[in-house]
């Protein structure tokens, strides 16, 4: 074995810059993809977590009447004493934080423009409405009595030209199928990292959501974080009852999983091109040795060497080049996926809903995808000697010896 | 004792719509000890000859035997074996893996027959000094003249003991000196170690070392003369002539 290696390793060094730029071809290869994945990897998680805080939280508790793709004020749609509710939930151990949400459609209207937009009722000073806490980019948070303010995004605001102070028109569905229409102030503007989040989204104290939709005492849901993001299961089971349904993040996020698993099936087939198109470097590598030592695999023949350990020999060489490459592809990959970890690319506007999307695209290489990347790259490169030493095993001795001649 | 029988043997050589008989029902006996030449010009069958015998090709019709087994119809791994451990071979381009050094080179027939570390290095040592060249052991074969590496190609061809030494055209790449020195190698490892000599040549000066000769035309054996070059001073003298 370790005179196969001598060879295979001397073999290779018999056309150094050949060998080199075989090797360099599957290590930028495998450096692209695990940028790839990475980048993939890391924009599925933030999304995830993105939504997670801001959207459907771990959990979330509500009537079973409540659809959420209609946004219903009717109270038999509504969860009835929401504080009572969340106090309750709060108590269970795995609960980080329980909070009263109310949503309804609306419209910010500011002279001559006018922009549609989520209303979202919080309770400003639960843990739960942190990121908005956290995400102010100017102004002042909210208090849970303020009767006047609300936070906009940033985005919603340069889209109409606003700022910190100035005073808004917002028009909310009500319960009863109405329609109000009160004016407010910006006390301050958030930036929460997705754009499209930041420009549909005007945040109230919940207080003044019930008021302006008239649904007193009641809420669409409650928002739950928990302190594990899988620990759902015992949580679900003790809020088990026939008036409230609780669902879980995994539910609520079916859109970014079905997304992940699309992207992880799509991933698979760019794989196997890349590395495809990078094997048939180490092809055209090897069969070029089989043909420039067809006289010396002859020699080998003579001296009594099996046609099993030519193939060994080339497969060899095969292990070297695949080993050189990953080598190379783990420096040169390292160095991409670092920068997108801890710089990032921006990107821009991006995101629907139900998908939201940072502005900022981070990486987050797992071991799971560098390893199979890794063992895909090399079982690749191995099944692209399988020609080169099928040639070299099958030739006959008398034929290659005289090869040349 | 034999060490090669060849009854009826042909090999005709198909390229396209032509066919080429290179050997035509050929028999042949050699013992144990020989050193016998396969001579004639060029086409005459000699290399064919020697390829058969060695198990390098398959005869079209026939019979070859080495150490009393048929070798004619085995398998390209059993013709692999049979190399391996009865027939070692020299050949006129000398044959070395040019990225091994001269060690090496004579060290991977015992590698492919599984030998431990030990048992290698004894055998190699000891046929690197039988060919006299131990303070050549770790050159590569661009490191050495061409004499060189044909006695290399011939501890190679030794190391395993093999019942019979196959040579075509040995000193067709080398100037006088080194072929003298080539066949003077042989003969004297063939004297002492009783391994068995097979050599293809056209060139007189070689073929005077010769204590059979094996004479081919067109396919078929011409004549066989023996006892040539018996007596050690004809020998010496053989040797002085070229």
């Amino acid at each position: 074995m370790i005179q196969l290696i001598k060879m295979a390793y001397r073999d290779l060094g018999r056309n150094r810059r050949r060998s080199f730029f075989s090797a360099l071809a599957l290590g930028i290869g495998l450096a692209l993809l695990l940028l790839m994945a990475s980048v993939i990897q890391g924009e599925m998680r933030s999304s995830m977590d993105m939504s997670i805080q801001l959207q459907s939280g771990h959990l979330q508790v509500r009537s079973v009447n409540y659809d959420p793709d209609k946004n219903s004020l009717a109270w038999e749609d509504l969860v009835e004493n929401p504080e009572q509710v969340a106090s309750q939930i709060s108590s269970l151990a795995p609960v980080k934080a329980a909070s009263p949400r109310l949503f309804a459609s609306g419209i910010v209207s500011v002279a001559d423009e006018t922009a549609g937009v989520s209303i979202l009722g919080i309770d400003p000073a639960s843990e739960a409405s942190a990121p908005y806490r956290d995400g102010l980019v100017s102004g002042d948070y909210l208090t849970a009595d303020d009767r006047e303010g609300v936070l906009i995004g940033r985005k919603l605001a340069d889209i109409l030209g606003l700022s910190t102070g100035d005073t808004i028109s917002v028009m909310a569905n009500t319960s009863n199928g109405d329609v109000d229409e009160q004016i407010f102030t910006i006390r301050g503007l958030f930036a929460t990292g997705s754009p499209y989040y930041d420009q549909t989204t005007l945040i109230m104290p919940i207080s003044k959501a019930q008021a302006i939709t008239q649904t007193e005492n009641h809420a669409s849901t409650i928002f739950v974080l928990l302190t594990e993001r899988d620990m759902t299961e015992p949580v679900v089971a003790a809020l088990k009852s026939d008036k409230l349904e609780v669902v879980t993040w995994r539910t609520m996020n079916e859109l970014i999983t079905q997304v992940e698993q699309m992207s992880s099936g799509f991933m698979i087939v760019i794989y196997l091109i890349v590395l495809g198109i990078t094997a048939t470097v180490i092809v055209n590598t090897l069969v070029m040795a089989v043909f420039e030592r067809t006289r010396e695999i002859g020699i080998l023949a003579a001296i009594g060497m099996r046609g099993s350990r030519i193939m060994a020999m080339f497969f060899a060489e095969s292990t070297l080049l695949a080993l050189g490459g990953i080598l190379i592809g783990l420096v040169l990959g390292g160095i991409m996926v670092a920068y997108a970890t801890y710089v990032g690319f921006y990107i821009g506007d991006f995101g629907i809903e139900g998908l939201l999307i940072g502005d900022r695209i981070y990486a987050y290489l797992t071991l799971t995808d560098a390893v199979s990347l890794i063992i895909t790259a090399f079982v690749v490169s191995l099944l692209a000697a399988l020609y080169p030493a099928l040639l070299a095993s099958r030739m006959e001795p008398v034929t290659a010896l005289h090869s040349g001649e | 004792m034999e060490v090669a029988k060849i009854e009826n043997l042909s090999r005709i050589y198909t390229i396209g719509q032509m066919e080429t008989r290179a050997l035509k029902n050929v028999n042949l006996s050699i013992e144990n000890g020989e050193f016998t030449a396969l001579v004639g010009p060029s086409g005459s069958g000699k290399t064919t000859l020697l390829q058969l015998i060695g198990c390098l090709d398959q005869p079209t019709s026939g019979k070859v035997y080495v150490n009393g087994k048929d070798v004619s119809q085995l398998n390209r791994n059993q013709r692999a074996d049979m190399r391996r451990g009865a027939i070692g071979f020299i050949f006129q381009f000398f044959a070395l893996i040019p990225t091994l050094t001269a060690y090496e080179n004579i060290e991977m027939p015992l590698l492919l027959n599984g030998k431990n570390p030990a048992e290698r290095q004894a055998r190699v040592k000891e046929m690197l000094k039988a060919v006299e060249l131990e303070d050549h052991s770790h050159h590569r074969p661009d490191q050495l003249s061409g004499g060189q590496q044909q006695r290399v190609a011939i501890a190679r061809a030794l190391v395993t003991q093999p019942a019979l030494i196959l040579a075509d055209e040995p000193t067709a790449n080398l100037d006088t000196p080194n072929g003298k020195m080539v066949m003077e190698t042989m003969v004297r490892l063939n004297q002492e170690t009783g391994v068995t000599f097979v050599f293809a040549t056209h060139d007189p000066r070689v073929i005077q070392y010769a204590r059979r000769v094996v004479t081919l035309r067109d396919g078929m054996i011409e004549s066989d003369e023996s006892g040539l070059a018996a007596n050690p001073e004809t020998f010496a003298e053989s040797s002085m002539m070229i």
